[in-house]
C-alpha cells in the first residue's frame, strides 16, 4: 500500500475490510485471535485499493461541495445582514434552499458560447479553474486522523495547486473574444502572479516554526496558535490570498462596476456556476489552510475536532465576508504596488525576524513562544506603519495628446 | 524588439453596470490608459421638451417629475419657479417654505444616491449604497406623506403647492432632521477616511476652476473645484434669503472634492430645513390661479440650484394654455461637456469613479 | 496612523450586522401607509359623477375615455347624463392624481391599494363595472375633507359616497366666498378656469 494515505482511518477501513489477508498485515494487523480474510482474493488489492480511495474521494469531494453551496448561502445572508437588509430568504425555511435553487436555474439556463470564441479553451477554463480547488483538499487535515493524506510536502503543493487558477482566469479571458473578459484575464494575469510571491513567503515563516511542510504536522506543532507568533505573516497571507481570490478589496479581475464580469462575463449557465463554485470553494480552502497554519487546525476541547475545524473555517470565512462588505476596490497600478512595495518586504521581514528568533531562541519553551509572540507582534505593527507610506495617493494620469480624431470620424 | 500594441476601442455601455443609465462611452484604451472617450447619448431621449409644448402648464409638471428621477422635487421647483415668472404670480409665503423644505429634501436623496453609486462604482459591494438607500427611504416616506408619491411627486403648482402638508409630516421631519446627521457621521466614518477611498480619490480626475467656469460647469461640481457658486446665494430665489447657511467648497476639484463637497452640502441642506420649520407659520398654500393658466406672451427664464447644478426652465408663451417653447437646462447634460478632459490618460477604474463623480442622470441629459 | 481608516468602517459594517435590518419581508410585513399615497386604483362614486369629463380632459396622458348618454332619470348632483363607459387605463397611468384634482364634483379619488399586476394589458384598464364594484378606499390624497377627519384608507372601513363629503375650498364652495347668492342647494360652480 502506498504511503500517503496510509494514515487516513478511514481508508485503511476500507481497504482491510476488502482485501485484508496475510500479506499484509502489517497495514491492516488482526484485531484479536479472530482474524478474518477481506472479500477480496489475493493477488487483488489494487482494486480493494482504488475502491477505498473513490470512496475517500467522493465522499471529501462531495461533502465540499455541499460545503461551498452552504457557504454561498451564508455569504449573501451575512452580506446582506452587513448592508442592514436581510438578504435571500424566500426558497424554504429561511432561504435554505436558495443555493438549490440557483443551482437548478444555472442548470436549465442556456450554454452559451460566443461565436469568436475558442471554444476548445473556452470549454476548458470553468474544468481547470474548479480542479485545483478540489485537489487542496488532498493534503487538509480536517479533523483529527482526517485527511485524504498526509504528504510531506503539502504546503507545496497547495501552493503549486492554487497557482493554476491564474491560467483558468487567462484561459476563459482569452478565450471568450470579449474585451471585458480581455481586460480581466489580463488583469488576472497580472495580479494573481504577484500575489503569489508573498503569500509563498508568508507562510515561510510557519514553517520555520513548524519544521515541517506537512500541513498535519504544522497542525501538531502548534503549542499556541500561530496567529499570535506570526501577526504579520498572517496579515500577509490573508490579504495576499483575498488577492488570489478575486475578493475585496482587491477583485479586478471581476470587477463588476469596470469590466462587468471580468473573465467570466461570457459565461452562461452552469459553466458560470462552475466558477462561482470554485471562487465559493477557494474561499473555503483558503479559510481550511488559514485555519490549519495560523489557528492550531482541528484541534481544539471539549467539541469534536471536525467541528473545530468547521467553526475555525467559518471563522475565516466571516472575516472574508466582512472584509468584502467594507472595502472599495483599489485600482491595477494599486494593487499591483501594494504587493511589491507593502507585502513582499512586510513578508521578506517576517521570515527574517522569525529565523533569527528561531535561531536565538529555544522553541521548545512555552516562555519563549509568548516572548517571540510580543516581539513579533510590535514587529507587525512597526512594519505596516513604516511601509504603508509607499502606497501611493492618487497617482497621476498619462499625458496624451490627442493628435487622433475623435473615434467616431476615426473609424 | 520592442512589443507591438495597438489600442483598443470598447463600447462601454449603453448596457454596462456603471453607467448610470443608458449611457454610451466609445472608450480607446492603450492597455488599461483611456487614450479617448466619446460620449455617445440619447438612448433615454423620450421628447419631454416637444411633449411640454403641447400640455397645459400644470400638466407639464408630471413631466418634470421624470427628468431627473432621483431629484423631482427640484425639478418641480425649477419648473413652477419659470412659470411664477412668466405668469406674474407670487406664491404665499407658506408655499415657499413647503417647496424649500421639499427642494432640500430631494437634495439630500439626490446626493445621498451620488455618494451610494459613486462609492458603489468604486468597488464597495454596495454597501454604502444601501446605507444611502436607507436613509434615501426616510426621505421617501415624507414625501409620501407630504404629496403621496414616492419619486414622481408632481407636489408642486404654479402658485405655491397642491396641498398643505399633513399633520403628522412636522414630526416626522423633526425626528429625521435629527437623526440624519448622525448617519451622516456613519458614513463619514466608513468612508471619508478610508485610506482605499483615499487612495483611488484623491487628485483623480482633476477639474481646474477655469475649465469648469468654461465648460459652464455647475453645482457640486463646480464648488469642488473651489468656487462659491450657488443660486441660492448669489440669486436667491423663494426664501432663501432668510435662511442661514454655508457653501462648501473644494479644494482642488478631485474626486474626494465633490464626494466631500456633496456630503457637506448634506449637512446644509438638513440646516436650512431645520430653519425653515422654525420659521413657517400658517397661512395659505396655492395662489389663486385658474387651473388653466394663460400666461401673457413673453417668455421666462426660471432657475435654481438643483442638486447637480443650475436647472433651469425656460417658458416662451404665446398667450395660450400650453408653453409655445419649453426649454429645459440641464445641469447633467452641461455638466458632461467636461468629461473627456477629465478622463483622458486615467486608468479604467478611475474613469468609472470619475464619471460617477460628476453624478449625471440621463433622464435629465438625454430629455 | 495609516489604516485607521479602514478600520473605523469595519466598526460601521459591524454595528449594522449587531443591529435588525431595515428591509422587511413584503408580502408578511408591511411598512406603515400614508393616508395620501396615490395608490394605483381609483375610486368613483357613479352616483355623484356628472360625467362631466373634467378630469379626462386634464390627465396629462389622455387615459380616461367616458361616454355618455342623456338620461332623462338620472339625476345625480349635476347633470342628467348616464355613463355608458368609464374606462381608466392604468397600465399607462402615472397616477399623478391630476384627474382627481380636477373634477368638481369630488367623485373620482386615486385609491389606496397598489397591488395591482395582472397578467395581460387589457386586464389593467379599470372599467366602470370594476369601479362600480370595487370597495372604496379612497387615499386622502387631494381631499381635506377627508384628511381632516383623521381617515385612514388602510384600517378604516369603505366611504360611502355620503360620507365622503366635499372639500370645502372656496372652488368646490356651493357658493364662492363674495359672489351673489346661488339658489340651488348643492349646485357647485365649475373650478375656476372652465
Ligand atoms: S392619475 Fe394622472 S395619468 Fe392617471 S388618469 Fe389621472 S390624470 Fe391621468
Ligand atoms: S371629473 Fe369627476 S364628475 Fe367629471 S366625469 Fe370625471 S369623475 Fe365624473
Amino acid at each position: 500500500m502506498p504511503s500517503p494515505l496510509e494514515g487516513n482511518a478511514l481508508f485503511r477501513g476500507i481497504y482491510c475490510w476488502l482485501a485484508a489477508n496475510k500479506g499484509n498485515a502489517l497495514q491492516c494487523p488482526p484485531d484479536g485471535p479472530a482474524f478474518k480474510d477481506g472479500w477480496l482474493p489475493l493477488g487483488w488489492e489494487w482494486l480493494a485499493y482504488t475502491i477505498a480511495a473513490l470512496a475517500i474521494v467522493m465522499l471529501v469531494v462531495n461533502a465540499f461541495m455541499v460545503l461551498a453551496t452552504i457557504y454561498t448561502y451564508v455569504e449573501r445572508r451575512l452580506l446582506g445582514r452587513f448592508q442592514s437588509r436581510l438578504g435571500p430568504n424566500r426558497a424554504g425555511p429561511f432561504g435554505l434552499l436558495q443555493p438549490i435553487a440557483d443551482a437548478i436555474k444555472l442548470l436549465a439556463k442556456e450554454d452559451l458560447v460566443p461565436a469568436g470564441a475558442d471554444r476548445w479553451v473556452f470549454n476548458l477554463a470553468p474544468v481547470v479553474m474548479v480542479v485545483p480547488v478540489i485537489l487542496v483538499l488532498a493534503v487538509l487535515p480536517f479533523g483529527r486522523h482526517s485527511f485524504v493524506a498526509d504528504v510531506n510536502i503539502g504546503i507545496l503543493y497547495v501552493v503549486a495547486v492554487t497557482s493554476i487558477s491564474t491560467l483558468a482566469m487567462f484561459m476563459a479571458g482569452f478565450s471568450s473574444g470579449n474585451r471585458y473578459a480581455m481586460f480581466g484575464g489580463m488583469r488576472a494575469v497580472a495580479q494573481l502572479i504577484s500575489y503569489e510571491i508573498p503569500v509563498v513567503l508568508s507562510i515561510v515563516g510557519v514553517l520555520l516554526l513548524a519544521g515541517s511542510l506537512s500541513l498535519v504536522s504544522i497542525v501538531e506543532a502548534q503549542r499556541i496558535p500561530y496567529i499570535l507568533l506570526q501577526p504579520l505573516g498572517f496579515f500577509v497571507f490573508m490579504a495576499g490570498s483575498s488577492a488570489e481570490m478575486n475578493r475585496s478589496p482587491f477583485d479586478l479581475v471581476e470587477a463588476e462596476s469596470e469590466i462587468v464580469s471580468g473573465y467570466h462575463t461570457e459565461y452562461s449557465g452552469m459553466k458560470f456556476g462552475v466558477f462561482q463554485l470554485a471562487e465559493f470553494g477557494a474561499v473555503l480552502t483558503t479559510s481550511g489552510i488559514m485555519a490549519t497554519l495560523f489557528l492550531k487546525g482541528w484541534e481544539g476541547p471539549v467539541l469534536p475536532s471536525h467541528l473545530w475545524f468547521l467553526i475555525k473555517v467559518f471563522l475565516f470565512a466571516f472575516l472574508f465576508i466582512w472584509v468584502r462588505a467594507t472595502l472599495p476596490r483599489l485600482r491595477l497600478d494599486q494593487v499591483m504596488a501594494f504587493a511589491w512595495k507593502f507585502l513582499l518586504p512586510l513578508s521578506l521581514i517576517n521570515i527574517f525576524i522569525t529565523a533569527i528568533e528561531v535561531l536565538a531562541l529555544d522553541t521548545t519553551k512555552l516562555a519563549n513562544l509568548w516572548l517571540m509572540a510580543g516581539i513579533n507582534m510590535a514587529v507587525a505593527v512597526l512594519g505596516i506603519a513604516a511601509f504603508s507610506r509607499f502606497v501611493r495617493l492618487g497617482g497621476k494620469p498619462r499625458d496624451i495628446t490627442i493628435e487622433i480624431p475623435m473615434a467616431s470620424e476615426a473609424r | 524588439m520592442p512589443i507591438r500594441t495597438e489600442p483598443v476601442t470598447v463600447n462601454l455601455g449603453p448596457q454596462h453596470p456603471s453607467t448610470h443609465g443608458v449611457f454610451r462611452l466609445r472608450v480607446t484604451f492603450d492597455g488599461e490608459v483611456v487614450l479617448d472617450v466619446e460620449p455617445v447619448f440619447g438612448y433615454l431621449h423620450r421628447g419631454s421638451e416637444k411633449l411640454g409644448e403641447e400640455r397645459t402648464y400644470t400638466q407639464v409638471i408630471t413631466l418634470t417629475d421624470r427628468l431627473d428621477y432621483v431629484s423631482a422635487m427640484t425639478n418641480n421647483q425649477a419648473y413652477v419657479i419659470a412659470c411664477e415668472k412668466l405668469a406674474g404670480i407670487v406664491a404665499p409665503e407658506r408655499a415657499m417654505y413647503l417647496r424649500v423644505i421639499a427642494a432640500e429634501l430631494q437634495r439630500l436623496v439626490s446626493h445621498l444616491v451620488a455618494t451610494g453609486f459613486f462609492l458603489n462604482d468604486l468597488g464597495a459591494f454596495a454597501t454604502p449604497l444601501m446605507y444611502c438607500f436607507r436613509e434615501r427611504e426616510s426621505v421617501m416616506d415624507l414625501f409620501e406623506m407630504l404629496c403621496g408619491a414616492r419619486i414622481t411627486v408632481s407636489y408642486m403648482r404654479v402658485g405655491g403647492v397642491f396641498q398643505d402638508a399633513p399633520e403628522e409630516f412636522w414630526p416626522a421631519l423633526n425626528t429625521f432632521t435629527t437623526d440624519m446627521p448622525h448617519y451622516l457621521d456613519e458614513y463619514e466614518q466608513l468612508l471619508t477616511s478610508n485610506e482605499i477611498l483615499l487612495t483611488r480619490t484623491k487628485g483623480v480626475g482633476i477639474l481646474t476652476t477655469e475649465k469648469a467656469l468654461n465648460c459652464s460647469v455647475t453645482g457640486p461640481v463646480l464648488r469642488s473645484t473651489g468656487f462659491p457658486w450657488d443660486l441660492r446665494k448669489v440669486d436667491p430665489y423663494e426664501i432663501y434669503d432668510r435662511v442661514q447657511f454655508d457653501v462648501p467648497v473644494g479644494e482642488q476639484g478631485d474626486n474626494y472634492d465633490r464626494y466631500k463637497v456633496r456630503i457637506m452640502e448634506m449637512r446644509q441642506s438638513i440646516r436650512i430645513i431645520d430653519q425653515c420649520v422654525q420659521q413657517i407659520h400658517p397661512g395659505p398654500v396655492k395662489a389663486d390661479v385658474p387651473a388653466l393658466l394663460r400666461p401673457p406672451p413673453g417668455d421666462a427664464y426660471g432657475r435654481i440650484e438643483g442638486p447637480k447644478g443650475e436647472l433651469g426652465f425656460y417658458l416662451v408663451s404665446d398667450g395660450g394654455i400650453a408653453p409655445y417653447r419649453f426649454k429645459i437646462r440641464s445641469p447633467s447634460f452641461i455638466n458632461l461637456t467636461v468629461l473627456r478632459d477629465l478622463l483622458i490618460g486615467w486608468k479604467l477604474a478611475d474613469m468609472i469613479v470619475t464619471f460617477g463623480s460628476i453624478d449625471i442622470n440621463m433622464g435629465e441629459v438625454d430629455r | 496612523m495609516y489604516g485607521l481608516g479602514i478600520l473605523n468602517g469595519f466598526l460601521v459594517t459591524m454595528k449594522n450586522f449587531i443591529k435588525k435590518p431595515v428591509t422587511i419581508q413584503y408580502p408578511e410585513e408591511r411598512n406603515p401607509q400614508h393616508p395620501r399615497f396615490r395608490g394605483e386604483e381609483f375610486v368613483w362614486y357613479e352616483d355623484r359623477c356628472t360625467a362631466c369629463a373634467s378630469c379626462a380632459k386634464y390627465c396629462p396622458l389622455g387615459i380616461i375615455k367616458i361616454v355618455t348618454h342623456p338620461s332623462g332619470g338620472k339625476l345625480p348632483e349635476g347633470d342628467a347624463y348616464a355613463i355608458d363607459v368609464f374606462d381608466i387605463d392604468i397600465g399607462r397611468c402615472m397616477f399623478c392624481g391630476l384627474c382627481v384634482e380636477a373634477c368638481p364634483y369630488d367623485a373620482l379619488f386615486m385609491g389606496s391599494g397598489f397591488e395591482e399586476s395582472k397578467y395581460k394589458r387589457a386586464d389593467l384598464v379599470i372599467h366602470a363595472d370594476r369601479l362600480r364594484a370595487a370597495e372604496k378606499h379612497p387615499s386622502t390624497w387631494f381631499r381635506p375633507q377627508l384628511e381632516g377627519r383623521g381617515y385612514d384608507p388602510q384600517s378604516d372601513a369603505p366611504v360611502p359616497w355620503k360620507e365622503a363629503g366635499r372639500e370645502s375650498w372656496p372652488h368646490h364652495l356651493p357658493q364662492r366666498p363674495g359672489e351673489p347668492g346661488a339658489d340651488g342647494a348643492d349646485a357647485p360652480s365649475s373650478p375656476a378656469g372652465h
